[in-house]
């Protein structure tokens, strides 16, 4: 569970974020929406505890971010940044055993988490290939293989550090059509294991398709946020995005579908 | 690229044949047999073989030692700096020690016999007490301008290190204009770096600051994997960023700040050897300052014993082949990069 309570912050006489609250429970998708300067990854910053002079409070699992242990928050929480830049002629294989760092599980156990986690993104063919050729699509898949091993197994029972967070910032932006689909099971599956998923998405589409919860943003501000149907109105989207839309019912699923 | 492992043993063959390689050559060629006979304790009480016992325990043992050492801070640090800067072509001495041991080495020779200070402290040379102060203040100093309330900023401190460097300069061609020609010829000499004052004392204090790095860096090694990533991602890997900078930053000023005071500024070894494990091995810093210090030992014994036996009797100073070796390498480097 990640709880933002009346956050603000303030860059350079700039105000990115003001007033922002939002909670996101155990087992949901979030998915934080926004044009651009919106104030969707500062606000995933004060979220991941990367920026820390802003004003208001943040909890994860109802303790205060800044109180938890470096290595206890890191296993609990785990972030997709937009995208990395790692020069370093590092194995695809031991780019995803970065992510298990914080842990102390044993070069067996994690060696299978690596494989397992590659695996889940459709990545093990990339398995022994070097990193830094890989294509984007590759790379970013092969990050999120990362995160996901950082977060891989449950809390143990009685563990008092709670249920894992795993957060994306715009994480199917280079994928391709069967990627991004595979990028919504992943996301689900996520969720349905209990953990709590934030995400930074553009695409309404999927923000519709695998969302419990939307929150738009607009000027540093939460202009709308619940249901991801009842949020993504076309006067809300219009008046957010200064572009008109239609939104219709997909032929299938009968959720809305938003084309400009 | 091939296993850790296998650069290990290849290493491990290596080393001792060099060392010996070493011990032999020079302006006076003690062979191998001698060498054990000498070490055996039963060599024959014969003028030439006591002179032969008197060069290799007195002269080339502390040198060879000597040079291993250095190496092996030199390649160790350059490991960790370039991990840290997320660059695989960066050089210790960017964070400004070399150029203000420099200074320090300069203003010793110069001031010194300006007022006749000389000799020794602690039985250490001046001219080495004021390189090391040298060095540890312009990576103070350029530490200190990186470093703000938000924490350290990497790249600035690339800069810093220009801007120091820089000025360092400047001063260093201050003291060489009041300097008189005996003065000068120190001063270049110094900078060239040499293995020329190697002693034992100068071999205990790397190797004190070589355990240190010993005991410290392989703790390092995962949370420097981590910073590879990028300093966001490496905090939510659970890596204390900030103090690992100031750690391994203290590290390896220490490092190549001692080095540059037993031996002046030599170039390269901490950028080449490095950056070649690497290619061999892949960047994983559990297995590449290790090894990269090996490497770097090699290469210095090697350096070392060219420098005495290209212009035998004379010797040249042992930056300058390594200069010599390393400059081409880099070019090469850089065509590759180029062509990839």
């Amino acid at each position: 569970m990640l709880r933002a309570n009346k956050l603000s912050l303030q860059m350079g006489g700039t105000a990115l974020l003001s007033d922002v609250s939002l909670q996101c429970d155990a087992g949901m998708v979030t998915s934080l929406m926004g044009p651009n300067g919106a104030g969707k990854t500062s606000l995933l910053r004060v979220l991941t505890n990367e920026y820390r002079s802003y004003q208001g409070l943040v909890e994860l699992n109802g303790k205060p971010m800044g109180d938890w242990p470096r290595l206890e928050r890191a296993r609990t929480m785990a972030v997709l940044p937009q995208h990395s830049t790692l020069d370093f002629p590092f194995q695809v294989d031991e780019v995803v055993m970065l992510g298990r760092i914080p842990h102390d599980t044993g070069a067996v156990k994690d060696r299978q988490i690596v494989r397992s986690a590659l695996e889940k993104v459709d990545a093990q063919y990339l398995s022994g290939r070097a990193y830094p050729q890989l294509s984007g699509g590759e790379k970013q898949r092969v990050q999120l293989a990362r995160v996901l091993a950082q977060i891989w197994e449950p809390p143990e029972i009685g563990s008092t550090t709670g249920e894992r967070v795993l957060l994306l910032d715009e994480p199917s932006a280079s994928f391709d059509l069967a990627h991004q689909q595979l990028l919504r099971e992943i996301v689900r599956d996520m969720a349905d294991q209990g953990v709590t998923v934030v995400m930074v998405v553009h695409d309404f589409n999927l923000a519709v398709s695998v969302s419990d919860q939307v929150v738009v943003l607009c000027c540093g501000c939460v202009a709308e946020a619940g249901d991801p149907e009842q949020v993504l109105q076309s006067a809300l989207i219009e008046r957010v995005f200064g572009v008109p839309v239609e939104v219709m019912p997909h032929p299938s699923t009968g959720k809305p579908l938003i084309f400009s | 690229m091939i296993a850790a492992n296998k650069l290990y043993l290849a290493l491990v063959v290596c080393l001792p044949v060099v060392v010996l390689l070493g011990l032999s050559v020079g302006p006076v060629v003690i062979p191998l047999p001698e060498i054990a006979q000498i070490f055996g304790g039963w060599h024959s009480e014969s003028g030439q073989s006591s002179q032969q016992k008197l060069i290799l325990e007195v002269i080339r043992l502390p040198r060879v030692v000597l040079a291993l050492l250095v190496g092996m801070l030199l390649a160790s640090c350059g490991a960790v700096l370039q991990g840290l800067f997320r660059n695989p072509l960066a050089d210790p001495t960017l964070i400004g020690v070399s150029a203000g041991a420099s200074v320090g080495a300069s203003a010793v020779i110069v001031l010194g016999t300006l007022w006749t200070v000389s000799g020794q402290f602690a039985g250490l040379p001046l001219v080495a007490v004021g390189a090391f102060l040298g060095a540890l203040l312009a990576a103070a100093i350029v530490f200190r301008l990186a470093t703000s309330e938000r924490g350290t900023s990497v790249s600035t401190m690339l800069l810093a290190g220009i801007a120091i460097s820089a000025l360092a300069g400047a001063i260093n061609q201050l003291f060489s204009f009041f300097a008189d020609n005996d003065m000068l010829r120190r001063i270049s000499l110094w900078q060239m770096g040499s293995m020329d004052n190697a002693g034992w004392l100068q071999v205990m204090i790397c190797l004190a600051t070589l355990v240190v790095l010993a005991i410290f860096l392989p703790r390092e090694s995962r949370a420097l994997n981590a910073m590879l990533l990028g300093e966001s991602e490496a905090r939510h890997l659970g890596v204390g960023v900030e103090w690992l900078k100031r750690r391994l930053i203290f590290f390896a000023a220490m490092g190549v700040g001692v080095s540059v005071a037993v031996a002046g500024t030599i170039a390269f070894v901490g950028l080449m050897v490095p950056h070649l494990v690497r290619l061999l091995i892949g960047p994983d810093h559990r297995h590449l300052i290790p090894a990269s210090a090996v490497c770097g030992a090699l290469l210095m014994v090697v350096a070392d014993a060219l420098a005495r036996i290209v212009v035998a009797p004379a010797e040249l100073p042992v930056g300058v082949v390594t200069a010599l070796l390393g400059a081409p390498f880099f070019v090469m480097l850089l065509m590759q990069h180029k062509r990839a």
